[in-house]
């Protein structure tokens, strides 16, 4: 076990995990911020997207002795009071179905917003195809991005 | 079908809530209590709870798994209610088999068979608020009628929140009889209604089995079998050596590695050193097609239908076609990996996690560990997607029998590996079909042999085209297997409509005649000189046939690259035709657009139900185009999503245009039935653009110049 101090939604919280652990679940187990979740464990399928240093990354490969000092922002931190204009867009467009990889996806588009305020169906297809959705909500899914990116991208 | 919606003599109960207010359960008799109802019918209830305040609390007691029932059902409640939905809070029931009935996800079913009690729920809140307020004011019950979450006196315009009526209807006797709303009334039934849980899913806070803390919890991972294998020896010296790991528990052919977190647990269970030995023969992918393909040569003693005589009629034939089909293992693979929470102390458990099958776990749990189903409480989490898995009990129960061992709550998380290769597959199969045409050049024969594997009913043998045809036939071979199958959104029919429709595309290929006019034809000939049972309504089929085609622009090949495909089945009460636009282009396949019909009866909630047809639709194409799990020696050999594909965002098309047929019917189900016709209206698009028919999925093992 080792000491980490790591800079969370703002925070700086501490951990004594083993230094293999996933990011994943030192943020799950840990540190009870189970709105990332665990889909595969190989980063294939993007339900545990969480941003370091505001760039999308899959949690469940990042151990926590790479984290540093980077900022980690999480589903439960991309707003105060969940009004991400890509969170109100998902309600709009009345997306998720089980729900479970919508943080993921969430998290995937957020990056994609603030890096291209605009992007083309095109582009918003090859940023998010590291985002399994098995309900198969994708059409939705695009529509939401667009209406967020209408609205202003990030907040 | 029409057994479900049998109406039926109820009582309600009322009881007053602590601190005001009141509950209204509805209770409808069960079959114990009227013989007259068949074995088979459900009998579902609801929940109402009004506090003083005005919160109107609805109680959703079915498994939300994603199919939306935790917004539609209580919809239904609120409709009667005339409450505000705006203000209208939804909760999760537990298992209650003395409150609720059939408080399952599967089969399409939740509304269909809750469709009349449900509003009778809300119905009868509504009449004892109107009396509790005419009462107050010590006015006729007439003159009063309800609004918006009030009661309000006509003649006099006075008016009462619920909130504040709610203490006084508690003290009422509650009606026997009560009057449902004229559906011209409907201000929610059939509106655009959000689902209930995105605020919560966005923002991360809604809690999934997998997300289960309890205080003293332990997390758990489990070394289980591959088929046909058992436990020889174990040493867990490494196991317990892991920082983190506290216990590590043996239950039968498992063994269960318990830590303080997760990722500790996994490293446990993976520094285990077994010893497996065969127990039964471990299988391969290879013996089932071998044994498939001598299976499908083979009539049946017991045909599931036979009218006419099939082999006489294609002995006799001036044309028999004939093609084989082959349909792969498919994991369920939902998003959430099966996990389940168990709390097994002094002769009680509590079991809380994702589960379709809520009754079921109970009953097993209750078995497995010797206690009175009462000592047994079950609570449902939000579920990461079921598809058929979650009507097992298997990862419910084990989580159990490792509470009981280790005397410790505990969550039991599987990893996508553990997920993938742990069973109930939707099943291996094989499908023969042979067609005579006659001298007429008319469809005389259809005769279908189907083998799979552990599975002695994968055939419909009432479907279309059965009716239509003078000699039918279907045959359904079971070959034993020791990989466990199970049901898989829309069983049996997710590979039946691929293979029915696909041939019948073949057949009026060969006939010369346009696949949709063929269908139509068939149609006619069911009408009008229907040979044995029909189960389908003929109307309705050809009305959703009729308007995909429309819709779709049937007839059109070719267009800029874009092909067309058609698909039509009935399931689980819902009628559906499906167009797919495809392109095959230096060898890859792309859905550009599915256009939808669909008639299902009254629509709930029509955003609900489209997001159901997409998604049914985005599934259908993606298990089509990539899912294949396959076995060497009893070993899945597609552990995770880097080499078991599921569709992604740029396969998918880019959209899906749906239209229900308007319909006064009572509602059937969605969830499933879109799914079954998309996989042949693509795959007969396919052969629109290449010529070449695609008889074994997944299409991905197909090249196309």
């Amino acid at each position: 076990m080792a000491k980490y101090s790591l800079f969370i939604n703002g925070k700086e919280r501490s951990v004594d995990v083993a230094a293999d652990t996933p990011l994943l679940w030192v943020l799950r187990d840990e540190l009870n911020l189970v709105g990332t979740k665990y889909g595969c464990g190989v980063a294939q399928c993007g339900s545990c997207t969480v941003h370091l240093n505001d760039v999308a990354v899959r949690s469940c490969a990042v151990p926590v002795s790479a984290v540093g000092t980077k900022k980690v922002t999480t589903i439960e931190g991309l707003s105060e009071a969940g009004d991400h204009p890509l969170q109100l867009a998902w309600d709009e467009a009345d997306v998720p179905q089980c729900g479970y990889c919508q943080a993921g996806q969430i998290m995937t588009a957020a990056a994609l917003l603030k890096r291209n305020p605009k992007p083309s169906d095109k582009e918003i297809e090859t940023a998010m195809t590291g985002n399994i959705c098995r309900c198969g909500t994708y059409i939705r899914i695009r529509k939401a991005i667009h209406l967020a990116a209408q609205k202003g991208g990030k907040s | 079908m029409s057994t479900t919606f049998v109406s039926r003599r109820s009582f309600l109960k009322v009881s007053a809530l602590a601190g005001g207010g009141f509950m209204l359960g509805f209770h409808a008799i069960g079959k114990a209590m009227d013989n007259t109802l068949a074995e088979d019918v459900f009998v579902p209830n609801a929940f109402i709870k009004i506090d003083a305040t005005g919160i109107v609390t609805l109680m959703a007691p079915n498994p939300e798994v994603g199919q939306g029932v935790k917004t539609a059902l209580p919809m239904l409640v609120a409709e009667e209610l005339n409450v505000n939905w705006n203000t209208v809070v939804v909760e999760q029931a537990p298992l209650n088999t003395k409150l609720y009935e059939r408080q399952v996800a599967g089969g399409s079913g939740s509304i269909r068979s809750s469709w009349e009690s449900f509003r009778k729920a809300g119905a009868a809140a509504r009449q004892l608020l109107t009396e509790a307020a005419a009462k107050t004011w010590n006015v006729n019950v007439a003159d009063c009628y309800s609004e918006n979450s009030f009661i309000i006196h006509k003649p006099s315009g006075k008016k009462l929140g619920y909130g504040e009526l709610a203490s006084k209807a508690a003290t009422l006797t509650p009606p026997v009889e009560v009057t449902l709303k004229d559906p011209k009334e409907y201000t929610i039934i059939g509106q655009r209604i959000r689902n209930v849980d995105t605020k919560s899913i966005v923002t991360g806070k809604a809690l999934y089995g997998i997300d289960t803390k309890r205080e003293g919890m332990l997390y758990a991972m489990v070394a289980r079998p591959v088929f046909g294998k058992k436990l020889k020896s174990v040493d867990d010296s490494g196991a317990r050596a892991v920082q983190g790991v506290k216990n590590v528990v043996r239950w039968e052919n498992r063994i269960a590695v318990l830590a303080t977190s997760t990722w500790a647990a996994k490293k446990g269970r993976d520094a285990l050193k077994l010893e497996w030995e065969d127990d039964t023969k471990p299988e391969s992918t290879r013996d089932h097609q071998e044994a498939f393909k001598k299976l499908i040569q083979q009539k049946h003693d017991a045909p599931k239908r036979n009218d006419g005589d099939a082999e006489k009629a294609i002995t006799g034939a001036t044309k028999v076609l004939e093609s084989t089909f082959e349909a792969p293992f498919l994991p369920h693979a939902s998003m959430e990996p099966m996990n389940f929470f168990a709390d097994v102390r002094d002769g009680k458990a509590i079991l809380f996690g994702p589960t379709q099958t809520p009754a079921r776990t109970r009953t097993e749990v209750a078995k497995v560990l010797k206690i009175a189903e009462e000592n047994v409480e079950v609570g449902m989490s939000r579920q990461g997607g079921g598809f058929g898995r979650r009507l097992q009990a298997d990862y419910s129960v084990e989580a159990a029998m490792i509470s009981s061992l280790a005397q410790a709550p505990v969550n039991v998380i599987w990893t996508r590996e553990d997920d993938m290769e742990g069973g109930f597959y939707r099943p291996t199969g094989m499908y023969r079909y042979r067609a005579a045409i006659n001298e007429k050049n008319e469809l005389d024969a259809w005769y279908l042999i189907a083998a799979a594997g552990n599975q002695p009913n994968a055939t419909r043998e009432n479907s279309f085209p059965a009716g239509a045809v003078p000699n039918f036939r279907v045959d359904s071979h079971n070959l034993e297997s020791n990989i466990s199958i199970g049901p898989w959104r829309a069983p049996n029919h997710n590979f039946i409509a691929f293979t029915e429709e696909t041939f019948i595309d073949e057949i009026a290929t060969a006939l010369k005649k346009d696949p949709v006019a063929f269908r139509l034809e068939l149609l006619d000939r069911a009408k009008n000189n229907k040979f044995g049972t029909v189960a389908y309504d003929i109307e309705k089929y050809r009305g959703v046939i009729k308007l995909a085609a429309e819709m779709g622009n049937w007839g059109e090949q070719g267009k800029n690259g874009i092909y067309k495909g058609f698909g039509a089945h009935f399931s689980f009460g819902a009628y559906v035709a499906q167009v797919a636009d495809v392109s095959v282009s230096g060898g890859k396949v792309r859905v550009h657009k599915v256009y939808c019909a669909v008639d299902c009866g009254r629509v709930i909630n029509p955003s609900g139900a489209e997001n159901q047809i997409e998604g049914g639709i985005i599934d259908g194409i993606g298990h089509a185009l990539f899912g294949e799990l396959t076995f060497e020696k009893g070993v899945a050999q597609q552990k995770n999503f880097n080499s078991y594909r599921l569709i992604r965002m740029p396969d998918a098309p880019l959209e899906i245009e749906t239209r229900f047929i308007q319909s006064d019917a009572s509602p059937q189900g969605l969830g499933e039935p879109c799914l079954p016709p998309v996989i042949p209206a693509v795959t007969n698009a396919i052969f629109a653009a290449t010529g070449q028919r695609v008889k074994r999925l997944p299409v991905s093992l197909m090249t196309f110049l």
